[in-house]
């Protein structure tokens, strides 16, 4: 099992889930949050005040996945969220040692 | 005989002016952090509960009473509303309930100190602060009323009223002395007195919501025309020309402000439209009474690039007045006063005079311009000795720790938004909605 995780622009999430139910992956977690890489933050003017804005509201995406379509699932999320131009974000894949279903108590990968 | 016409739309009129002090609550509200965003709305609403105390008890009385000091203050006849019910004032024809016109000026009253707010936006206490606004109103605004709108003979016959108006006969339709001028004046010695936020100016603050400032300037802009137009006294042709000359001078302010912004920052920003519309407003204020609509325009698009360019002003002085108050309204109506020396016309209004650019000479200018110096200069001063009193004895300025880890919580025990669920308060919301009681 792995988690992929990816933090991409905001804009992106539903091609993002539309892409992961195409290839009739069932499940992620979304979250809002804030960061920066090479894109760095930018520069807004409040009445003529600049004002640097450090961190870049991203949003996280983690879906858990079985290691069978962990590349398909891959490239479709990287394909989902390029843009071609600074700031697509980053996606990146981790090993999973156990996933547990809370409601049946059911074990890798029949809980994912 | 009341004129129903006309006392229709001057409470109508009231109505619209009251509307801009929450208007203003939301265009403050919206330029602060989200931390302080309560305080801020509070600081500018306590005004309305407020200054409706004062204004009941003697407020109206010291400013549209008989005079009683040199055209300077009014006197107590009039304390307590006293004797209002069923007066009528007017000229033939025209008269409207004396009632009407008291809860008209009130508002004015109201959003003059409300106006302070953004001087001290982020760090003043609740308590203080409404001291203050009693306080400055008896000693500031009410000799300021009467000075530039209380005429002889209003009161009663044989009244004598302010000396702005009916000694120096300077032009200000509805307020650029009293309510502009002074509201700028008085926010630089508010400043100077409560000192600049922590981190200021390193720290650039960011509004937090620009669409409360949206709707906070159109709310304004709405009630400007209860202001200005309501300021005739009545549903007549200076009342409509006022009306034009507001709406007129608020979009060439807009476009005014917007070009200096895309010449000096790159961008015409959405704070810099709702800004340039105060300032054009503010602008016109005074004149709008008195000008056709081409000098309206002209005053627009003159007070929106001054107030604009007004805006360096603070940082230059190292005066964190933090909502620029001195830059859109000190400058804005300085500038709509001054205007008024050019551009007033006796075609427009025979109870105004010909400005310079009307074959009126330098002679409204002066008028003008002494007018403005004696609202700047008393302001300033008095408002400068009332603040550091109150700074220095119950102290006005929040502590460090509130400022820092958010005003609202510390003055107010609340806050705005829910911004990370507490895992305490979703149980306390689960248990109201499941048990019907926590």
């Amino acid at each position: 099992m792995k988690l992929l995780t990816a933090v991409v622009r905001p804009f992106v999430v539903d091609d993002v889930r539309e892409a992961m139910e195409r290839l009739s992956v069932l499940g992620m977690t979304v979250s809002e949050v804030q960061g920066y890489g090479r894109q760095k933050g930018h520069v807004e003017v409040y009445r003529g005040a600049e004002y640097s804005v450090d961190f870049v509201a991203k949003v996280r995406v983690e879906i858990l996945l079985d290691d069978s379509i962990v590349d398909k699932a891959l490239d479709a999320v990287v394909a989902a969220c390029r843009t071609g131009r600074i700031g697509d974000g980053k996606v990146w894949v981790t090993p999973v040692d156990a996933v547990v279903r809370v409601r049946t108590g059911e074990r890798g990968t029949d809980a994912i | 005989m009341i004129d129903t016409g006309d006392t229709a739309w001057l409470l109508g009129s009231a109505a619209l002016v009251m509307l801009m002090t929450p208007g203003l609550a939301l265009f403050y509200g919206g330029m602060v952090r989200s931390r302080s965003v309560l305080n801020v709305m509070m600081l500018t609403f306590g005004c309305l509960a407020a200054v409706g105390v004062v204004w009941l008890l003697y407020g109206y009385s010291l400013a549209f009473g008989n005079d009683g000091f040199a055209g300077l203050i009014g006197d107590f006849r009039l304390a307590g509303l006293h004797g209002l019910t069923n007066t009528t004032v007017g000229p033939p024809g025209h008269q409207v309930p004396l009632l009407a016109f008291a809860g008209f000026q009130l508002m004015f009253a109201v959003i003059t100190v409300a106006l302070l707010v953004g001087a001290i936006a982020e760090r003043a206490r609740f308590w203080p602060w409404l001291l203050f606004v009693v306080v400055w109103v008896t000693l500031v605004y009410l000799p300021l009323a009467h000075w530039v709108f209380a005429f002889d003979g209003f009161a009663g016959p044989g009244s004598t009223g302010g000396w702005l108006v009916n000694k120096l006969h300077a032009l200000d339709f509805a307020g650029g002395t009293a309510v502009e001028v002074n509201s700028g004046a008085a926010a630089v010695a508010l400043a100077i007195v409560i000192g600049h936020r922590h981190g200021w100016p390193r720290q650039a603050v960011r509004p937090h919501n620009l669409p409360f400032v949206m709707f906070g300037a159109g709310l304004l802009w709405f009630g400007w025309f209860g202001f200005n137009a309501g300021s005739a006294l009545g549903a007549s042709g200076v009342a409509a020309t006022s009306f034009l000359n507001t709406t007129t001078a608020a979009a060439t302010a807009v476009v005014g402000w917007l070009l200096v912004e895309q010449f000096r920052d790159g961008k015409p920003t959405t704070l810099g439209a709702a800004s340039g519309a105060v300032a054009g407003l503010v602008g016109i204020t005074p004149g709008c009474g008195y000008v056709e609509p081409l000098g309206a325009a002209a005053i627009g698009v003159v007070a929106g690039v001054v107030c604009s360019l007004a805006i360096g002003l603070k940082y230059r002085l190292r005066l964190d007045d933090s909502l620029d108050v001195l830059a859109v309204h000190g400058i804005g109506g300085f500038t709509g006063m001054i205007l008024i020396g050019l551009f007033a016309s006796k075609g427009v209004n025979s109870a105004g005079a010909d400005g310079l650019f009307y074959g009126g000479g330098l002679d409204q200018l002066w008028r003008q311009a002494v007018a403005t110096f004696a609202a700047l200069g008393y302001s300033l001063v008095v408002t400068l000795v009332i603040a550091w009193v109150i700074h220095r004895t119950i102290g006005l300025r929040a502590a460090r720790e509130a400022e820092l880890d958010g005003i609202d919580e510390a003055e107010h025990a609340e806050s705005a938004y829910d911004l990370a669920v507490h895992p305490s308060r979703r149980s306390m919301a689960a248990g109201f909605v499941e048990g019907g009681r926590p």
